[in-house]
């Protein structure tokens, strides 16, 4: 077992020197590419493309209109489920759009979570009572863990409205309260849309925000934004120099980036990440099986956010640890 | 390769010289043929070179956990993998404090630990990492592994049985044609129940039966709390010690181990 790799943790790079950007590709193409490691973690578009809002800042653009990506249905995630036990995969997580809206949602958690632990990206605005109960239910019949992980994107209604939509943000909070109500710890994420000598006093009301409605113990995750879809225009798109190169991969762990151990279905094919899913780079093959033995291509600039801060979409960030 | 018919595994120490001590003897008097210990031997608790002597004195095998990684080589932090600031802040303490108070000797001794041991239980193959066979921070909690990832890790690493300890939590399961996977807990700190005591584990194979049993050790956890006192420790590692509850490190686990504690 010889693994030799620098410590390098999300937030080293938070301020890299750049060597230079795409250009520096030399025209001639090179993009850096990451093996699979293991498939340690299967991603689901389970709802598509498909989403009840329209958050200015959705990395893919989601609405109630944007069809590009279509439900998945039980029976097709069932069999991906199936083929991940020969893989060997460890967590499994559901994204979409809303994974709520998809009618077969409840369905999928209880086929998962009977072979392992499932975690649920969701706005939290499609999570009344009866659901919350249903749910606790399959929680507590399974001995895996269900994992919702509610995205808040501010400490007020003005605040979070302003990016989610009108009355996103009441809606979501009383479902988080529902929740934890029912015994979940949800994982409440947040879109870094403030300079970074506000994080402290934001989670600070983000503190007091959810004991208020009950829950009192937050588990709270800050995100980078991901400037591409929607977030491009709501804020900046990516600037010319903020992109991955060959270079910057040589001393890079690639244990650290999500596509270095996921993967991620959909209803029309296999992608590297959730996050490429708008790009024809990002998408690896037609099926499971093939897709773990092609390379994921960090063609894009949103792969610049991976690179500074590691695997931003796992509940835990990917962290490499050097071996001899 | 060495061979065992009833074997205790300590999970990580965390400087709590204590409660090794007590382990130690408790399981002396439990007919066992060997002991050894799944590393981390420093963090969390008062004067790490404490723990030494005990583990040479009884002749304990010892696996390299992160954090004698960590310690051995001088490295900035303990390889957890936190980003919750407060759970930083807090690890960073235990880290300098553990990296100040630990000779040069024994970090050394850490240094050629191995990251794993392999050893005949019965007629099993039995591989004895600190995470994971695969790495050695990996965490391995009982609410995120699949049957089949362990599965998966057995055959990868050509063993019947693979024990570990990182989270710190105790639990075990078994599988297929007895293939058996254990988190033996840990010494240094409670199990995040309400009580002070803490775990091991005690293995026993004939041909290719096994028992899994977890032993719960009360120890003189008010010494080791007024120790970390008089070390000025942060109070809120003294409370886990006391109470049993896990205050600080909360991060890293599951909904499902979390929700069981308090905070
Ligand atoms: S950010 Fe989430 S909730 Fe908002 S539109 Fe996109 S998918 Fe829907
Ligand atoms: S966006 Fe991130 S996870 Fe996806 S391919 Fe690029 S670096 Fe990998």
């Amino acid at each position: 077992m010889t693994k030799a790799l620098p410590t390098v943790r999300p937030g080293d790079h938070a301020i890299a020197v750049l060597p230079a950007g795409p250009a520096a590709r030399n025209g001639t193409d090179i993009v850096p590419e990451v093996e699979l490691r293991a498939l340690d973690q299967l991603w689901f578009q389970v709802s598509g493309t498909v989403c009840n809002l329209r958050c200015q800042h959705c990395f893919i653009s989601c609405s109630p209109e944007n069809h590009s990506f279509w439900f998945m249905s039980r029976d097709q995630v069932a069999a991906s489920l199936a083929e991940s036990v020969r893989l060997g995969v460890k967590e499994y997580y559901f994204t979409g759009g809303e994974p709520f809206m998809n009618r077969d949602m409840l369905g999928i958690l209880e086929d998962t979570l009977q072979i392992g632990p499932a975690t649920v990206l969701t706005n939290a605005t499609l999570l009344p009572q009866r659901v919350v109960d249903r749910l606790a239910e399959l929680s507590r019949a399974s001995r895996y863990t269900l994992e919702l992980r509610v995205s808040i994107d501010g400490v007020t209604a003005d605040m979070n409205d302003a990016i989610r939509g009108p009355g996103s943000f009441e809606r979501a909070v009383a479902a988080v309260g529902r929740l934890a109500a029912a015994g979940f710890l949800p994982i409440i994420t947040t879109m870094q849309s403030w300079p970074d000598h506000e994080t402290d006093p934001m989670l600070q009301d983000f503190h007091q925000v959810l004991a208020d409605v009950g829950y009192d113990r937050p588990r709270l995750k800050v995100l980078p934004p991901l400037r591409i879809g929607s977030e491009a225009s709501r804020d900046r798109p990516y600037d010319e120099a903020e992109a991955v190169t060959v270079d910057m991969m040589a001393e890079y762990p690639s244990d650290l980036l999500l596509c270095s151990s996921a993967r991620l279905v959909t209803s029309t094919g296999v992608w590297a990440c959730p996050i490429l899913l708008d790009y024809s780079s990002g998408r690896l093959a037609d099926t499971l099986d093939e897709a773990v033995a092609v390379p994921a291509r960090l063609a894009e600039q949103a792969c610049y956010t991976c690179w500074v801060n590691g695997a931003i979409c796992s509940n835990m960030p990917g962290f490499a640890m050097e071996q001899t | 390769m060495r061979s065992y018919r009833r074997i205790a595994l300590f999970g990580g120490v965390y400087s709590n010289h204590l409660a090794l001590s007590a382990a130690i003897e408790d399981a002396l008097g439990r007919d066992v043929d060997g002991m050894m210990c799944l590393g981390d031997l420093g963090a969390f608790g008062p004067h790490p070179d404490r723990v030494f002597p005990l583990l040479r004195e009884h002749d304990i095998e010892v696996v390299k956990g992160n954090y004698d990684d960590s310690i051995a080589r001088g490295l900035d932090d303990c390889q957890c993998g936190y980003t919750d600031p407060r759970d930083n802040h807090f690890a960073r303490i235990s880290y300098r404090y553990t990296f100040d108070n630990t000779s040069p000797e024994n970090r050394v001794w850490m240094s050629n630990l191995p990251y794993e041991i392999r050893f005949r239980l019965g007629d099993l193959d039995v591989l004895a990492c600190h995470g994971s066979p695969r790495q050695t921070n990996e965490f391995l909690w009982e609410s995120t592994t699949p049957t089949h990832f362990l599965d998966k890790l057995a055959t990868d690493y050509s063993a019947d049985v693979v024990v570990g300890t990182h989270t710190g939590l105790r639990w075990n399961r078994s599988w297929g044609e007895q293939r058996t996977f254990v988190n033996v807990g840990a010494l240094g700190r409670p199990a995040n129940d309400g009580s002070p005591a803490v775990w091991y584990a005690i293995l026993q194979a004939e041909a290719r039966d096994m028992d899994v049993e977890f032993v719960s050790v009360a120890y003189d956890h008010l010494a080791l709390a007024k120790e970390m006192r008089d070390e000025e420790l942060p109070e809120e590692f003294v409370e886990t010690i006391l109470t049993g509850w896990w205050t600080t490190c909360l991060e890293i686990l599951p909904g499902k181990e979390r929700a069981a504690g308090r905070f």
